[in-house]
């Protein structure tokens, strides 16, 4: 009895968005108890990263009425985590965060279920990812974003138009902080831009000249990037330095000081020191809360439809002032992630020498000289000589068997296209579908890799 | 999409309890401009490129350099390539796995080549490092060192880094320094 009336209670806010119809709402939205009840059995969020955003973004996501989670961080707790992943106590520094994490939302919010898994997202096979009905993204660095969109991007399908087919779109919602900056972004993959369509708006990394290192250094940085790039293997002849390990980073620590104080420059601090070396920026908790909650609503809008979601990138700025935007990116039409790429149906009797001999007449293509690639094997290279030669026994071989006898897939090719009568070298994404070969209707295995 | 979504779960466990899992290696797009690059490069005359992972390992992978002219010529130079795998939006990691007398190198392999690191551009590709790896031995720049000495050599007195340079690549001592004899070197 007290327990409905809790579970009521807590719904209420809830049910004004889930029970009533609108005229802001997505286009499938079909209000009524029932949604509220197959948001808590039909969908399933993973998150990725449990750190600063990935604490807010399970306890909010459990407390807007999702029931089934899972969250995967590879990290173990440290003392520096604590001021704001609030999920975390002091006698939990060494345990994984992802485990910690789980259970303590699962401890306040009852009815909840949290997975946790703690390991890398690239140990994960790729079912593992697809039993997700929307994958939510609290990461801090551009390699596992690129991985993850990469993995939920090869779900997608095409259709013989190049329509993406709507069963096959794996939703993403990506958020981002630095400092008092942050970001909140809603990937359809097909639909709206892939993270690779957009990478461009990450800007490069800042990296220091090592002879400014070595001979001018003029900040306490230079110092720190002294010890840890030239000092470190000068002194440990092929040891690589772990950033994790406390003593290492002690080491480049005392480095840098005594660096520093041989040039006059003030300012190395051991705080600082991981800062240079991990890339760290200040996390500040309220940033973290601010995207994580934009990113848990517009999950819940995916969801349930109850609102036509961000479009598409939200960015957040509260170090002037406060300042916030949401931008309508465009998709790269030809991304060789997202994109459908170029559809080419073959018997399988053809052979790879075949194939390349195709794509120069494919009026779509035009790509002559190609190189084939297959899921990170290369069936055929035209340089350099050393890899041609190790290749070339593949040309006389059907690309059927080549490819591992699957009735369809994705291959990438590159050579050079002539346009306008200039000659420029290109990329390109294809859909290999071999005639007469059952088993299409085997969606799951037949997922091709992007 | 919640209707979707239902259907989705339902198939989810027709798949599950029909067991079946897909092992399938992810090729991220890092990886596939890597392909690109390599498919096309056209490497200068002194250079040759090695694969010690096999034909599917294209992110590690050695340039060896055998300068024909300037103070390096008949020396033979190994760098070694790690490609990450958000290429090209990060720059390849380079080391001289040489031992070599060098302004711009130090004892330790590393490179001060600007477009490695503060001048790094997506645009660039490896053929570009490896020219830029080229044009270190035809020009060593003593006003952006990482070997002290051997910078303050070529800048004061040329006639005995000339020297040093070919006492480095025959095998033998060059001030405290011991560096063995270069394989190349006949």
């Amino acid at each position: 009895m007290v327990e409905s009336t809790v579970q009521e209670s807590r719904s209420r806010d809830l049910d004004k968005l889930l029970l009533r119809p609108g005229n802001l709402v997505g286009s499938n939205f079909e209000p009524g108890p029932g949604l509220r009840e197959d948001l808590k059995e039909y969908v399933r969020v993973l998150v990725v990263g449990a750190g600063g955003l990935g604490c807010e973004l399970l306890k909010d996501l459990a407390l807007s009425g999702f029931r089934e989670l899972e969250v995967i961080d590879m990290d173990r707790i440290e003392v520096t985590n604590l001021n704001r992943q609030f999920l975390f106590r002091l006698d939990d520094v060494g345990k994984p965060k992802a485990e910690v994490a789980a259970k303590r939302v699962m401890q306040r919010v009852s009815g909840v279920n949290i997975v946790p898994h703690f390991c890398r997202i690239e140990d994960k096979e790729l079912e593992f990812y697809s039993n997700f009905s929307i994958i939510a993204l609290g990461l801090d660095s551009i390699e596992a974003r690129s991985y993850i969109n990469s993995v939920a991007c090869s779900f997608l399908e095409y259709d013989a138009d190049d329509n993406p087919q709507e069963e096959t779109v794996k939703p993403m919602v990506d958020g981002g902080t630095e400092g008092f900056q942050g970001h909140a972004r809603v990937i359809m993959p097909g639909l709206t831009p892939c993270f690779e369509c957009t990478i461009w708006l990450f800007p490069p990394q800042v990296k220091f000249p090592l002879c400014t290192l070595a001979e001018t250094p003029r900040t306490a940085a230079h110092c720190i990037e002294y010890a840890h790039l030239i000092k470190w293997d000068e002194v440990h002849s092929g040891k690589a330095f772990d950033p994790d390990d406390p003593e290492h980073m002690k080491w480049v620590y005392v480095e840098a000081s005594k660096r520093a104080e041989f040039f006059g420059i003030p300012g190395v601090t051991i705080s600082l020191t991981q800062g240079v070396v991990k890339n760290i920026i200040p996390a500040i908790a309220s940033t973290n809360a601010i995207i994580s909650a934009a990113c848990a609503l517009e999950t819940l809008k995916i969801a349930s439809g109850c609102s036509k979601t961000l479009s598409n990138y939200l960015t957040y700025n509260g170090a002037e002032g406060l300042h916030t935007k949401v931008t309508e990116f465009v998709r790269e039409k030809d991304c060789l992630v997202c994109g459908p790429g170029v559809l080419i149906e073959l018997e399988t009797s053809v052979t790879l020498q075949k194939f390349i001999d195709l794509l120069e007449e494919h009026p779509k293509l035009l790509l002559s000289k190609a190189s084939i690639a297959h899921r990170g094997k290369n069936l055929y290279m035209q340089a350099p000589p050393v890899l041609e030669e190790m290749t070339r026994s593949n040309l006389s071989k059907t690309l059927y068997e080549l490819m591992g006898k699957i009735p369809k897939d994705v291959v990438h090719a590159t050579g050079t296209t002539k346009k306008n009568d200039k000659k420029t070298s290109c990329l390109r994404k294809l859909r290999v579908i071999f005639k007469g070969v059952d088993g299409i209707t085997d969606m799951e295995t037949a997922a091709g890799g992007a | 999409m919640i209707r979707l979504l239902k259907v989705k779960e339902k198939q989810r466990e027709v798949a599950q309890a029909n067991g079946g899992s897909s092992h399938v290696k992810k090729q991220t797009a890092g990886e596939l401009r890597l392909h690109k690059d390599i498919s096309e490069l056209n490497l200068p005359k002194p250079c040759s490129i090695f694969f010690p992972n096999g034909k599917d390992d294209l992110v590690n992978f050695e340039v060896s350099i055998k300068p024909d002219e300037g103070y390096y010529r008949g020396g033979k130079f190994v760098f070694s390539f790690q490609v990450s795998t958000i290429y090209p939006h990060e720059a390849p990691k380079v080391k001289c796995k040489t031992k070599v007398y060098h302004p711009n190198i130090d004892l330790e392999g590393n490179v001060c080549l600007n477009i490695l690191r503060e001048d790094w551009k997506p645009v660039l590709n490896i053929n570009t490092i490896v020219y830029g790896l080229c044009h270190l031995f035809t020009e060593p720049n003593y006003e952006d060192p990482l070997n002290h000495d051997a910078a303050q050599v070529l800048r004061d007195n040329l006639e005995q880094f000339e020297i040093n340079v070919r006492r480095a690549i025959s095998g033998g001592y060059v001030g405290q320094t011991y560096f063995s004899r270069n394989q190349s070197c006949n």
